[in-house]
């Protein structure tokens, strides 16, 4: 031992502190992201080895080119009406966080996340899932309930804690709930529910089911023990679970390097717990409901967990209370080498003949009516600090599902 | 002296502390490059470098646990937990292992560790932004447990916390860090320019753990307070004109139950109050102490205001927060008893 520890030998260890490529002031640099080329990447069978599958986990699965084409064989599942619905989900999610982020600036509520770059992550996977699935999802998937046909009234009124907000005024803005949409209440402690959707994912298999269930996480938050702690039980298991992690490139101020450490991606984590790992353009709305659909297939057909990686940009602010260009150059968003889900569908409509300039500046149009509608629909019932409000009586109900003796006394003492 | 926002303070402590002991490293969620989300670590990166400042994976239990480890080696780790409410993947860490290394090694190995986090709530930021947390530490055997009411304290609190031998839980009472929030939330907001107590000396000094301070000399009622609620208490007393003496106890564990008693002796009453929910909080081990050590000189049962027993709700802030027309009727209620 002793004739080994001489530490001129090798020279005084270092801590390693990974970097962003760029920062403030820097030029946008994304020459560390291989992008392969769109429909370059195999379809397995939803039932073949995982292990002759493990090269998913380090590609990335594109159906659209540059030229607006769907191509290779996840292409072909989607007819234009879908995709017509899904260029208007992810125009009206688009204009939603942009009225609500205003609405959030003049006062009109406390907080506010917007989706800005990811609009096609959840508007494409909530069209592969059937109805009794549920998904448990982060802050930053509203496209879930958009997709899935939620009023946005309902979703306004939860942002300015109104007097019709289903959720009585108890939740900060965006973390909705919503049972019947298939959407779990968003808890804001990140990635606890990660493991939920494993666990709800057991319950339809042990009850003899054919619900399944998804999993949603940031690139950062993967670095909790829930995110590794699901993959365990997902391993073991087995159970009819999407395991989606949306890495969106930052994690608030904390680039994506700091979570993924020495690991060459995120699906790649699947890999060690034998979880078939896809990795999937998430700004290309055909290649998220491809993907969404083989992942769901293999869960329905009790093939097991999958794990997808979408891989998208951050355009926005992390939230209302976020200013990026304190940590990454302004201009890095214009730089991102997948381009924006919303511009690329609508290239895509066009080259099928299926769309145009003019109509799609209609839809602009009609996507905005629709939003300022609900949202004077929903202002005429409150908003955070006007109009009608929640009662104070909501603070107690709901605690339990009978309201014990000493809260009642409380209730009694606040005068409500 | 100059006067300086509590962030301000907290930071000038880490700088301080940095600036003197090589072994102090800093680390969290964002706080290396951008220096934290309420800026507690601005400019510590580039001034003392990657390795004594840097970004931690989003990691409560990790933070903390690297941190033990690094605490054992020697380091004096002083980490940061984003919001209180994100230290629970820790409590593991800090329960069975940093607040018991000392013991169960006999000294062979201990756990000199600062974890900062931010408390309290007043900012619209429902129940995963304004928990207080204090009661889930006092209950534990090997930690000691600070909340300071204002810059001056918190800086001088803090480096006696980096300088203990033992793990410190720091609680930063957030609604406390721009200004002298008294509860009347409806008032201008007050920054602690305008206040003596934004008056923060510059480089090292420190405030003793386990000293309390009387922030308002009375007759009539004890009020024992820490963090946020030593404003309220001080708003309440103006409202209702009662002669309370107003305690800022500033450190929970170890508790001064010497000034404590000393007060409650000399008025006879006493009301305790925090922000946490009321059952089994520090409160009702307050209350107790004051009970078995003050007995004989009690002319009125010992009231406590606190939160209601609920979740932290956003909408309804105001009903929930314990502001100073719920504090002032309870000393009105005890003085007139
Ligand atoms: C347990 C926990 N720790 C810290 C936070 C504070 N926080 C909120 S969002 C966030 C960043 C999450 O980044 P990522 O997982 O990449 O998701 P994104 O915001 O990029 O969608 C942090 C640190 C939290 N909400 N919960
Ligand atoms: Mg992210």
């Amino acid at each position: 031992m002793g004739d080994h520890s001489d530490p001129a030998e090798y020279g005084p260890l270092k801590l390693h502190i990974p970097e962003p490529a760029v920062r403030p002031g820097d030029a946008p640099d994304f020459s560390n992201v291989v992008i392969p080329k769109a429909g370059q990447v195999a379809r397995p069978e939803v039932n073949a080895d995982p292990e002759s599958m493990r090269d998913l986990a380090y590609s990335i699965i594109r159906v659209l080119n540059r030229d607006g084409e769907a191509v290779g064989p996840w292409a072909g599942l989607l007819s234009d009406e879908e995709l017509l619905e899904g260029l208007r989900h992810m125009m009206t999610l688009r204009t939603f966080d942009t009225r609500m982020l205003m609405a959030q600036r003049q006062g009109k509520t406390s907080f506010y996340m917007q989706h800005m770059g990811e609009e096609a992550v959840s508007c494409a996977f909530r069209k592969a899932l059937r109805p009794g699935d549920m998904n448990f999802p982060t802050y930053r998937q509203a496209g879930l309930l958009i997709a899935a046909g939620y009023p946005l009234v309902h979703m306004m009124c939860q942002i300015y804690s109104n007097e019709l907000d289903p959720l009585k005024g108890r939740q900060m803005p965006v973390l909705y709930s919503s049972k019947e949409h298939g959407f779990f209440s968003v808890s804001g402690n990140l990635a606890t529910q990660y493991i939920q959707a494993v666990g709800w994912a057991m319950a339809s298999a042990i009850k003899n089911d054919s619900k399944i269930a998804a999993g949603w996480i940031g690139d950062g938050s993967t670095a909790e023990s829930d995110f590794h702690a699901a993959l365990v039980f997902a391993s073991t298991y087995k159970p009819p679970v999407v395991l989606n992690i949306v890495n969106n490139q930052w994690a608030i101020s904390t680039f994506q390097g700091i979570a993924r450490g020495g690991s060459g991606t995120f699906a790649a984590r699947g890999l060690g717990f034998g979880i078939p790992a896809l990795r999937v353009d998430g700004n290309d709305y055909l290649a998220v409901h491809a993907v969404a659909k083989w992942a769901i297939e293999r869960a329905r057909r009790n093939l097991g967990p999958t794990l997808i990686e979408h891989v998208t940009y951050r355009v926005g602010a992390h939230s209302s209370s976020d200013d990026p260009s304190a940590y990454r150059p302004k201009t890095e968003s214009d730089a991102w080498p997948l381009g924006d889900p919303v511009i690329r569908l609508k290239n895509h409509l066009i080259v099928r003949g299926a769309w145009s300039e003019e109509r799609h500046k209609q839809a602009e149009a009609e996507v905005l009516d629709a939003v300022i509608a609900a949202q004077k629909e929903a202002e005429s019932h409150g908003t955070l600090h006007a109009g009608g409000k929640p009662s104070a009586r909501d603070v107690f109900e709901g605690v339990y599902a009978t309201m014990p003796p000493h809260l009642r006394r409380q209730r009694q003492q606040a005068g409500v | 002296m100059p006067r300086k926002t509590m962030i301000e303070a907290v930071r000038e402590a880490m700088d301080v502390m940095m600036g003197r002991d090589d072994d102090v490293v800093v680390f969290g969620e964002d706080v290396g490059f951008f220096g934290g989300v309420f800026r507690a670590t601005q400019g510590l990166q580039a001034k003392y470098g990657k390795s004594r400042c840097f970004d931690a994976p989003i990691s409560e239990l990790g933070i903390v646990g690297a941190a033990v480890g690094m605490a054992a080696y020697g380091l004096r780790p002083c980490v940061e937990v984003q919001f209180a409410d994100y230290m629970y993947p820790a409590y593991d860490q800090i329960v069975s292992e940093a607040a018991r290394l000392r013991y169960r090694s006999n000294g062979q190995f201990s756990c000199p560790l600062v974890i900062r986090m931010p408390t309290g709530g007043g900012i619209f930021g429902g129940q995963t932004h304004s928990q207080s947390p204090e009661a889930l530490f006092t209950h534990v055997s090997g930690l000691k447990t600070v909340v300071p009411s204002n810059p001056s304290d918190a800086k001088g609190l803090l480096i006696s916390a980096i300088e203990d031998p033992d793990p410190v839980i720091f609680l930063e009472p957030k609604r406390l860090y721009n200004g002298p929030f008294d509860g009347h939330h409806e008032r201008p907001i007050t920054p602690w320019t305008k206040h003596e107590l934004g008056d923060v000396a510059d480089g090292y000094y420190t405030v003793p753990l386990g000293k309390s301070v009387v922030r308002r000399e009375g007759a009539a009622v004890t009020v024992l307070a820490y963090g946020t609620m030593v404003h309220v208490a001080m708003a309440a007393a103006a409202d209702t004109e009662v002669d309370a003496e107003i305690i800022d106890l500033r450190t929970l564990l170890p508790l001064d139950l010497e000034a404590i008693e000393a007060s409650v002796r000399k008025t006879g009453r006493c009301v305790v109050i925090h922000e946490a929910t009321l059952t089994s909080g520090f409160g009702a081990e307050l209350s107790a102490l004051v009970q078995e050590t003050c007995f004989y000189h009690l002319e009125a049962p010992i009231m406590r205001v606190a939160g209601w027993d609920t979740p932290y709700p956003h909408a309804q802030e105001w009903d929930y927060f314990p502001g100073p027309a719920r504090v002032g009727r309870a000393l009105l209620e005890t003085v007139e008893l």
